[in-house]
């Protein structure tokens, strides 16, 4: 059983050397077919709409984006323990309900409350 | 065994790679002519009958003009983003079931128990292209739009990560496949023997059984067919491209095939995404008609589940384009407040109701 599962990953792998093979073919084809131009130093500016750019090229960016990346990962994570508690929920019915039940109810509302206090804390306000 | 195993993987790899290509390259011209039809324009009628060959004539024109590299870029993350937009949205092809049978080979490139999981893991590898290219140019408008979109990807993602799982609720069934005479039962054992619970193919099998999610969980459709538009960058979440502010965000320093690779990747991941839906919504490969609702036993009715799963899969594309020209673009902060403030309590809701409904009264 477990071997024919570690096969099924075969397929895959090809199908992943299939799709960079053809992502690089296209790179490399791209530069091998491609008009060669002159380089001048209008062409190599940074595009802003035609106009002479502007400051640095790499502004800063809001705080806001480091925040939205932090509480992904919590709430992905989440995510990712609710796939097994789904996959066994039926089952662990017959036998246990109020302990499946309550298991996922309490670690939800825990979650909850975390998710209450970045809302007020004004985590998801954007301005 | 194992030759002819290794033999019919790469003979089904090539097929769905090929396929999918030619759907992503006609998928542009369908988009093409359907904005011109909305818009009251002609569209693409040069190229061959209809401007049906604008496909071939686009990627030569793709090839020919000059590869450029402007200076101010990191070289080395400006080559690799293209590519990297790319793999991961062929790679979630691999486990969708897009048919039943063909003989004795399942018709799904690899049949992995832990399905589900795979895909939200590849689907999330997306983000990293789209974030080097905005890196990698060191130039405002990618940037802005290559930050935006990592955000945007990312919120959506817990929504259409908690949207699915009361699909896994109310299909993890352990009663199985209920005996409906003329060998339907024996028919999916066979089919599905060796497969665990968060396997595509069993979420299948029971759409088959009962009746499409999309009418048992009509809210997680909505969540996820919302997030699904946030994840592949389209309108009305197209935010990272914008036209009108960004003049095109994170891809505004490519040129020639680079910038097709994420032209093509974007409507790889849309039809994938498409894939996905129509496996986890609306009953994958079957139709409830006698003979479709179960895994073939000859070649033609085999051909024929592949034909209906590739119908469901076109149709919501073609929503998916649709919904692109008759809908305005959100505004940045609207649109993260739709995710995290009413998505993401939506779905959380949505899980335990379907779980205390399920606590209530267990079997159907």
């Amino acid at each position: 059983m477990e071997d024919s599962q570690i096969y099924e990953y075969l397929p895959v792998l090809m199908l992943g050397a299939l799709a960079v093979m053809f992502s690089f073919g296209i790179l490399v084809g791209s530069v091998l077919l491609g008009k060669k131009g002159k380089r001048t130093p209008i062409k190599d500016t940074p595009y802003e709409c035609g106009m002479l750019p502007v400051g640095e090229g790499t502004t800063r960016m809001s705080v806001k984006f480091y925040l939205v990346a932090m509480l992904f990962i919590l709430f992905d994570i989440e995510v990712v323990f609710l796939y097994p508690w789904a996959a066994v929920y039926r089952e662990m019915l017959r036998t246990d309900p109020g302990l499946i039940l309550g298991a996922m109810v309490s670690f939800l509302a825990i979650l909850f409350v975390g998710y209450i206090y970045a809302l007020k804390k004004g985590a998801f306000d954007w301005h | 065994m194992t030759s002819q195993f290794i033999l019919f993987s790469l003979l089904k790899v090539l097929c769905v790679f090929s396929v999918l290509m030619f759907i992503v390259g006609n998928a542009v011209w369908v988009e093409r002519k359907v904005s011109a039809f909305i818009q009251d324009r002609r569209g693409p009628n040069r190229v061959g009958p209809f401007g049906l060959f604008q496909l071939i004539a686009d990627a030569i024109k793709g090839f020919l003009k000059e590869d450029f590299t402007p200076g101010h870029v990191r070289k080395a993350y400006y080559w690799l983003a293209p590519a990297i937009v790319m793999v991961p949205s062929l790679l979630t092809v691999a486990i969708i079931p897009f048919g039943s049978l063909l003989g004795s080979q399942k018709m799904v490139i690899a049949d992995l128990n832990v399905g589900i999981l795979y895909t939200f893991g590849i689907v999330s590898l997306a983000v990293y292209g789209i974030v080097l290219a905005g890196y990698a140019a060191r130039s405002k408008y990618p940037f802005l739009g290559s930050i935006r979109s990592s955000a945007q990807m990312i919120s959506y993602e817990i929504a259409m990560g908690m949207s699915v799982v009361p699909l896994f609720l109310i299909a993890c069934d352990p009663k199985g496949i209920r005996d409906l005479g003329n060998g339907w039962r024996e028919a999916w054992q066979t089919f599905l023997a060796g497969t665990s619970s968060l396997n595509l193919s069993r979420l299948v099998a029971w759409q088959a059984d009962h009746c499409w999610l999309i009418i048992y969980a009509p809210l997680s459709f909505g969540i996820f067919l919302a997030a699904m538009f946030a994840e592949t960058n389209r309108l009305p979440f197209d935010l990272p491209e914008s036209e009108q502010e960004l003049a095109g965000g994170y891809n505004v320093e490519y040129s020639s095939m680079k910038f097709m690779l994420f032209f093509m990747g974007e409507y790889a991941s849309m039809t994938v995404s498409a894939a996905l839906l129509t496996t986890l919504f609306l009953g994958g490969w079957t139709l409830p008609i006698p003979g479709l609702d179960r895994p073939a036993s000859t070649i033609p009715l085999g051909l024929l589940q592949i034909a209906v799963f590739l119908a469901k899969m076109l149709i919501v594309e073609f929503i998916i384009i649709w919904v692109r020209w008759m809908w305005p673009r959100f505004r940045y902060d609207q649109l993260m407040a739709l995710g995290w403030r009413r998505f993401i309590p939506l779905a959380l809701a949505n899980i335990l109701i379907t779980a205390v409904a399920l606590w209530i009264k267990p079997g159907h």
